[in-house]
């Protein structure tokens, strides 16, 4: 159970200017802005959740991840993790959570994985039962057997990542944080770490808290999204609902020759190039089979293709509602 | 093939002005740094002036050179040391030829020896324009003869002057030769620390080269090695003034030369194997 | 101290991955020390002695800094390189472990290939020991023993204060080389020649002069006190406001994340 209750955070950022003049008096003096990283944050996350944490970059995204890990201390509010406030007890607390950064490893970089593991198993005090049984599934789980004797700057991104996670879980935290954990992966490797995360949260009930821009990962692994935007909760709520809401929009693409498109009241051509067009639908006007008819009737079309919304754009869409 | 002949590459002074700019810029942001960089080597000349002064209490005839010499060369050492210090490379240069991305550099429509050069100058004088003033104004007011004293007269002044733009410009020609030399050896740590060893001692930035045995002396001092800072700061101090002033700052013109046409030659010798081998 | 083992040999093996840039730097320290050592002779070439230390008495007195140095810069190293620690972020993948954070500090970064110096230290030892006519009894082998690991507990403070200080500042953090790279520049001389004032900054302020002259006074015989031999231990405990400094340091970069 994570507990956050109006979490402050503000950070002294010095600013500098251009030129030879400024460069010279800053020597002397410097300014300061303040900037507001996190301002009232509150959410609960209930035990094996998935929660998708979402925001443009500099949103606030990693201050509230760094406070509930317990490396960051905020000014006000509080945090609670299973009854921990994570910066007092931090030994304690970093016992039962696991962290993955995307674009920082935490294995050891000229050594076999299997060594970096058996270190990490020691920090942890993990008992030799416990983390054969661990190792063992995790191995088949993410497919690295043949990897795991190789050191670790040898390995493709991809086969590190999965490593990376696998030393994440050594001592089956109870709360796993992963930032942005398939950034720079190859698609099959992205399908085989979303697949494993989803998997580990429904078998031992591990809670997951994921941030990302790939907004195909919120998709695959979480039932829940939080937006932050300039250090604010936007909103929060189970992703379907959030999917609901821009549904109403769908876009054709066609091929086609001869003619010129219709001009029909709810259909916009995004582009059109003479035999190439993407039009939007405004399925609260004309549903999409009579756009379609009223397309053939004007042009012979060759090729077609129907799409609703992508979470991609729905999200890029919230952003502009928001100001983010 | 034309762009990498390094003899017929554009010299237009103003791009080269503005990359210097730039870079001094950028050194001069790093306040905290110049202000740390001023204590320690102010603390660093203060500790050497004192070294010395024990071992000229125990045996003055034994001493080469005016104690107030010393002091002077001590501070001047102090205040420049960061156009001075030899091991100080660009890891940006290093980075670019083990990286391949030399490559880049070439499509550039600058000479690379010259820009390499320009580049190496502008990081040392940014760092030393903005701590060498400091130290030197605490050292002026240091009692005699333990701070620095000015030159004797006009004339010294700017023999100093034209030998420490020298000394200067054959320190860089030097350092040159180790960028070039890693084109080479693409691994360049070795030739790095042997070079860096033998050139601090060889320079008498570990000890004043008055200092060494005699015989050594007279060596070392037609070297290109005393040509960097050890013969400005001996004109500056006034231990070596005169005609043998002006032999030196020769023996410093041809040791320029020297270096300057053999590091172009050695540069477009490599420039034409890594083109050759398609980077 | 069975995980420090553990991570030891993790960052050993580490290093032997990079053979050749080991070798390297192993040379090149002994050549920078080498060059240190050949500015001592040269210089004692010419004056013989100073303030009545001769040469083989002032290089005992350098070979003990200097293998007090290198051994806290091998061991201690995490301390040294701790600025790059936090800059690269893995100082919160340190606070994301269960374990102590000086601990996991210690155990980031071991450089063995700095051990270039103290080889230096070691042939000058071997030059000085039978010439500085120090008749070598047990009391005296210990003394010698007392200073190096004496110095080597002040030099790993001076890391862990230089740690501290890499939490405020980064860039300015250079003028602690005065205090580390200084003190085994000039502590190549017995600490006195300096004169009464450094020799009390290097008392009072920073106990150097607590593993570098006082025993080294009672080790060449010109103090019978056998009370100086015990100082290293006294300076020693320097490593306790430094490490609360570094925890003060620790506290502030929570609170900033910076």
């Amino acid at each position: 159970m994570i507990e956050l209750n109006g979490v402050c955070k503000t950070f002294k950022v010095a600013k500098r200017n251009a030129g030879f003049r400024e460069a010279a008096k800053s020597l002397f003096k410097r300014e300061y802005t303040l900037i507001n990283a996190l301002s009232d944050v509150s959410f609960k996350i209930g035990d094996g959740e998935t929660v998708g944490y979402i925001g443009p970059n500099g949103a606030g995204k990693s201050s509230t991840i760094k406070v509930m890990c317990g490396v960051l201390v905020p000014d006000s509010g509080e945090c609670v993790i299973d009854g921990l406030v994570p910066w007092r007890k931090r030994k304690e607390h970093v016992r039962r959570i696991g962290a993955v950064f995307g674009q920082r490893s935490q294995l050891w970089w000229d050594v076999p994985v299997i060594d970096s593991l058996e270190l990490i198993r020691d920090i942890y005090s993990v008992g030799e039962a416990e983390y054969k049984r661990t190792l063992s599934e995790l191995v088949e789980l993410l497919d690295i057997k043949d990897i795991i004797k190789t050191p670790a700057r040898q390995l493709s991104l991809g086969q590190r990542m999965r490593c990376e996670i696998a030393a994440s879980l050594i001592h089956s935290p109870k709360t796993l944080f992963l930032d942005e954990p398939t950034i720079g992966l190859d698609a099959v490797s992205k399908l085989a770490v979303r697949k494993f995360i989803k998997s580990i949260n429904k078998s031992r009930g591990t809670t997951v808290i994921l941030t990302t821009h790939d907004m195909q990962d919120i998709e695959a692994i979480t039932d829940r999204i939080i937006l932050i935007g300039r250090g604010r909760i936007l909103l929060d709520g189970p992703l379907y609902e959030l999917k609901g809401k821009g549904s109403e929009g769908k876009t054709i693409v066609i091929e086609y020759s001869g003619g010129g498109l219709p001009e029909i009241e709810g259909l916009t051509a995004v582009e059109d190039s003479g035999s190439h067009a993407k039009i939007a639908v405004d399925t609260a006007l004309i549903s999409v089979s009579e756009a379609i008819a009223a397309i053939s009737s004007s042009v012979e079309i060759i090729d077609l293709s129907v799409s609703g919304q992508t979470v991609e754009e729905l999200v890029a869409s919230l952003y502009r509602e928001f100001r983010i | 093939m034309k762009r990498f002949n390094l003899s017929k590459a554009p010299v237009g002074m103003k791009k080269y002005l503005s990359f210097f700019k730039i870079r001094f810029i950028a050194g001069l942001s790093y306040r905290s740094a110049a202000w740390a960089g001023v204590f320690t080597q102010f603390g660093w000349g203060f500790m050497t002036v004192l070294m010395f002064k024990a071992f000229y209490e125990s045996s003055p005839e034994s001493f080469p050179i005016l104690f107030s010499s010393l002091s002077s060369y001590i501070w001047l050492q102090q205040a420049l040391l960061a156009m001075f210090m030899f091991w100080f490379f660009d890891g940006e240069i290093f980075d670019s030829i083990t990286s391949g991305g030399i490559a880049y550099e070439l499509c550039r429509p600058c000479g690379l020896y010259a820009m390499w050069f320009v580049k190496n100058m502008a990081a040392r004088l940014s760092n030393a324009a903005l701590r060498s003033v400091p130290i030197l104004l605490v050292a002026v007011f240091l009692p005699k003869p333990y701070g620095i004293s000015p030159p004797d007269g006009i004339l010294s002044a700017v023999l100093f002057l034209i030998s420490l733009i020298l000394g200067f410009l054959v320190l860089i020609a030097m350092s040159m030769l180790i960028y070039i030399s890693a084109i080479y050896t693409l691994s360049s740590a070795g030739v790095r620390i042997l070079a860096t060893s033998a050139v601090e001692f060889l320079s008498g930035a570990i000890i004043p080269i008055p200092f060494f045995p005699d015989g050594l002396r007279a060596v070392i001092e037609l070297t290109p090695f005393a040509a960097m800072q050890s013969t400005p700061f001996l004109i500056y101090s006034g231990h070596i003034d005169g005609d043998k002033a002006v032999f030196l700052i020769g023996v410093q013109l041809v040791w320029l030369a020297a270096l300057g046409l053999f590091g172009v030659f050695a540069m477009s010798r490599a420039l034409k194997r890594v083109t050759v081998q398609g980077g | 101290m069975r995980l420090y083992f553990k991570y030891l040999r993790m960052l050993v093996r580490s290093q032997l991955e990079y053979r050749e840039s080991f070798i390297m730097t192993l040379l090149g320290q002994f050549l920078v020390s080498f060059s240190a050592f050949l500015g001592i002779y040269f210089i004692l070439m010419r004056f013989h002695t100073v303030r009545d230390y001769t040469f083989p008495e002032i290089l005992i007195c350098f070979s003990s800094v200097l293998a007090s140095f290198s051994l806290a810069e091998c061991f201690a190293r995490g301390f040294d390189a701790f600025p790059r620690l936090i800059k690269s972020g893995s100082l919160d993948r340190i606070l994301l472990r269960p374990r102590g954070v000086a601990f996991q500090v210690l155990t980031s970064n071991l450089e063995l290939s700095r051990a270039g110096r103290l080889l230096q230290a070691i042939f000058m030892l071997i030059y000085a020991v039978p010439r500085c006519g120090v008749v070598w009894t047990a009391d005296k082998i210990a003394t010698l023993a007392v200073m190096i690991a004496g110095g080597v507990l002040v030099f790993t403070a001076l890391f862990i204060l230089y740690a501290g200080f890499s939490f405020f500042t980064i860039e300015g953090l250079e003028f602690m080389n005065l205090f580390t790279d200084g003190v085994r520049e000039f502590g190549q001389y017995p600490l006195s020649i300096y004169g009464e004032g450094v020799l009390k900054l290097f008392t009072y302020v920073i106990p150097v002069a607590l593993f570098q002259y006082y025993p080294f006074l009672y080790l060449v015989g010109r103090s019978d006190d056998k009370r100086l031999a015990l100082l290293p231990i006294l300076g020693a405990v320097f490593i306790l406001p430094c490490s609360l400094f570094f925890r003060l340091g620790l506290r502030r970069y929570k609170s900033t994340g910076s």
